[in-house]
């Protein structure tokens, strides 16, 4: 069940920072270069919400192995 | 990968490549969530390159380059000329007596070459039916998404000179 709720919560971070992407580089494009800081600083902490996330999903998956 | 991998766990080989097909297609969560993660590490790595491009563009330097005479273009008439390199088609539009737009040709939807209808007085795209102001580039309608980038023009007696480019 905790498994299965930390592997949504990647998927759905992930599609955050697919969005967060287009948007940054479409803000990009249209000359606002102010936004481009801020955005990859927030695609950081998704990214290390989805390592811990995915860290926390191969212990409890060790863990239920054993 | 020996970085996500115990010593004393089976072998990477064993694992990958099982004697059952059903095994060899089977995804495990591990799998799963290091994909995922992967995939989020992909878009961190283009947010930064999005930050580095963002930082060195601003120091672009436009060089000044004559693209036409006052005279040559006809009312409701156009010019193609490349501005800043050659490989950057733009248009240049003389929409009243005394009153010259340039923009980059290149649609701000998918890069298709725009055109002037001189009926509409309006730069067109004819790939996805977007339009855009002759007078300042803004979009009118259909999908593009930015307006054009306008290309600075300055008058030096009978000629039109580029001096710069101006994005949004």
């Amino acid at each position: 069940m905790a498994i299965d709720g930390a592997m949504a919560l990647i998927l759905l971070l992930v599609i955050v920072q697919i969005w967060l992407l287009s948007a940054a580089l479409e803000a990009s494009l249209a000359g606002h270069a102010e936004t481009a800081l801020p955005a990859a600083l927030f695609s950081a902490l998704l990214f290390l919400s989805c390592v811990a996330l995915t860290l926390f999903v191969w212990r409890v998956d060790r863990d239920s192995r054993d | 990968m020996p970085f996500f991998r115990k010593p004393e766990s089976e072998a990477l080989w064993r694992d990958e490549f099982s004697i059952h097909t059903a095994d060899e297609r089977y995804v495990s969560r591990r799998q799963l969530t290091k994909f995922l993660t992967l995939a989020s590490l992909g878009m961190f790595v283009g947010n930064l390159w999005i930050l580095a491009r963002s930082y060195w563009s601003r120091s672009a330097v436009f060089l000044r380059s004559r693209v036409a005479e006052a005279d040559e273009i006809p009312v409701g008439g156009v010019k193609l000329f490349a501005y800043p390199t050659p490989a950057d088609r733009c248009i240049l539009v003389r929409t009243g007596e005394d009153e010259y737009n340039a923009f980059s040709q290149k649609c701000t939807h998918l890069s298709c070459a725009v055109y002037y209808e001189r009926e509409t007085n309006r730069l067109a795209c004819p790939c996805h039916h977007g339009y855009f102001s002759a007078q300042d580039g803004s979009v009118l309608q259909g999908p593009p998404p930015r307006p054009l980038p306008r290309i600075v023009l300055e008058r030096q007696g009978q000629g039109l000179v580029a001096i710069g480019m101006k994005v949004g």
